[in-house]
């Protein structure tokens, strides 16, 4: 009896977890480009890290595997380009499907203050090649923060607890130094004017 | 008694599955419908006011949008295939405004889901996308049509004392502007 029971309070549990995953599912729009692809995870706790940087610290350097083959250092860019630092949690999920391309066609905003595109995840290098491509190709390196698992994403305090990384954008200047930290809630895509008025007062 | 217990714990099981499946499905607009009432902030720019024959303060509805025929493209700044048929919405424009029996009747919108203003701003001049875009930045017409997936075009026409009924609403790609075109129109004149 008792067994039975508290079988069925389980039983009842799941279906209620399962139903509050149905309902949370929902991201307000999707690119049709990767419709039937996209892996929906639900809601995610917003933020699941703690920074290890702050406003004014010399950035954490380092150097990863960008999917053309060749390694990217953030130091290669000190005294020449302001460098924005675009983490996204992972290949093939709802929201950072709809960021990159955004930040795609904005070429010239990078251009124009100066500044360079970093995109890293802690995905593999075959998987940001199949996902980035299947958005048509980026302009901006994409770099792999696979292995050491999410070292880099570590380094600036953006590591999660189940090993993807925070949505978050760094801004850090021609001299290294941190400028701009937004750590965005995960299930939420971060504004570009966020990324373009922070380049504006680099410029200024 | 086990048994009636048993019973019970189905029935409620059965209940939760079919909740669940009825809240996360999507709805979508429906041919016949009438597009919901929402109110969308005004556009800044005058000739986009001009072009929608609206004006005054406050927001603004698609009813109060004067034409017979109002095309809505469902956009987003971020969507790769949004970027790649801007050109086919321009396209879309300029057939109508050189077409006698179209023009000042048939209008185009661009709503940007989950855009900002400066998004959408940003898309309309990379794009010179000549009619007006405006933003849903409070992501209304998700809450009233279920998730959009961009592109998705809806076409209303102006029935009994201007409401806007929905005759045309599909994701997807704009293929051929000119066979779109006359596929809406002939829809429109449908009885």
């Amino acid at each position: 009896m008792f067994v039975s029971k508290n079988r069925g309070v389980i039983t009842i549990l799941g279906f209620i977890t399962i139903f509050t995953i149905f309902i949370c599912a929902t991201a307000y729009s999707e690119s049709g480009a990767f419709k039937g692809s996209i892996y929906n995870p639900g809601k995610l706790k917003p933020i699941d890290s703690s920074l290890k940087v702050k406003i004014g610290d010399k950035a954490p350097g380092f150097t990863l595997p960008a999917i053309d083959g060749k390694n990217i250092s953030l130091n290669q860019f000190r005294g020449k380009k302001n460098v924005v630092l675009s983490f996204v949690p992972a290949a093939w999920t709802p929201i950072c499907s709809d960021q990159w391309p955004g930040y795609n066609i904005a070429k010239e905003i990078f251009d124009e203050y100066d500044a360079v595109l970093l995109g890293i995840t802690t995905d593999n290098i075959p998987t940001l090649f199949a996902w980035t491509n299947a958005m048509g190709g980026v302009w901006f390196p994409v770099l792999s923060d696979f292995w050491p698992h999410g070292e880099v994403a570590d380094s600036y305090g953006v590591l999660r607890s189940d090993g993807i990384s925070d949505r978050a954008i760094f801004i850090i200047d021609k001299n290294g130094i941190i400028s701009f930290i937004d750590v965005n809630d995960i299930n939420v895509r971060p504004r570009l004017e966020v990324i373009v008025d922070e380049l504006k007062k680099l410029k200024d | 008694m086990i048994r009636l217990r048993r019973i019970s714990f189905i029935v409620l099981l059965l209940f939760l599955c079919s909740t669940s499946l009825l809240l996360g499905a999507e709805e979508t607009l429906k041919v016949g419908d009438i597009f919901p009432d929402i109110e969308f902030k005004m556009p800044g720019k005058s000739e986009d006011k001009q072009y929608l024959g609206i004006g005054g303060w406050g927001g603004f509805k698609i009813a109060d949008i004067k034409a017979d025929v109002v095309i809505i493209e469902l956009f987003s700044m971020y969507c790769p295939h949004c970027q790649t048929e801007a050109p086919l919405t321009r396209e879309l424009y300029k057939i109508i405004e050189k077409d006698k029996k179209l023009e000042g009747r048939f209008k185009i919108i661009g709503i940007g889901i989950n855009n900002s203003d400066y998004e959408v701003d940003f898309f309309r001049k990379k794009y010179e996308i000549p009619f007006p875009l405006i933003s849903d930045q409070e992501n209304v017409i998700s809450e009233s049509m279920g998730k959009v997936f961009t592109p998705h075009y809806i076409a209303v026409r102006m029935v009994d004392n201007k409401k806007p009924q929905v005759i045309f609403s599909e994701m997807g790609r704009l293929e051929d502007p000119k066979a779109f075109l006359d596929k809406i129109f002939k829809l429109s004149e449908e009885k």
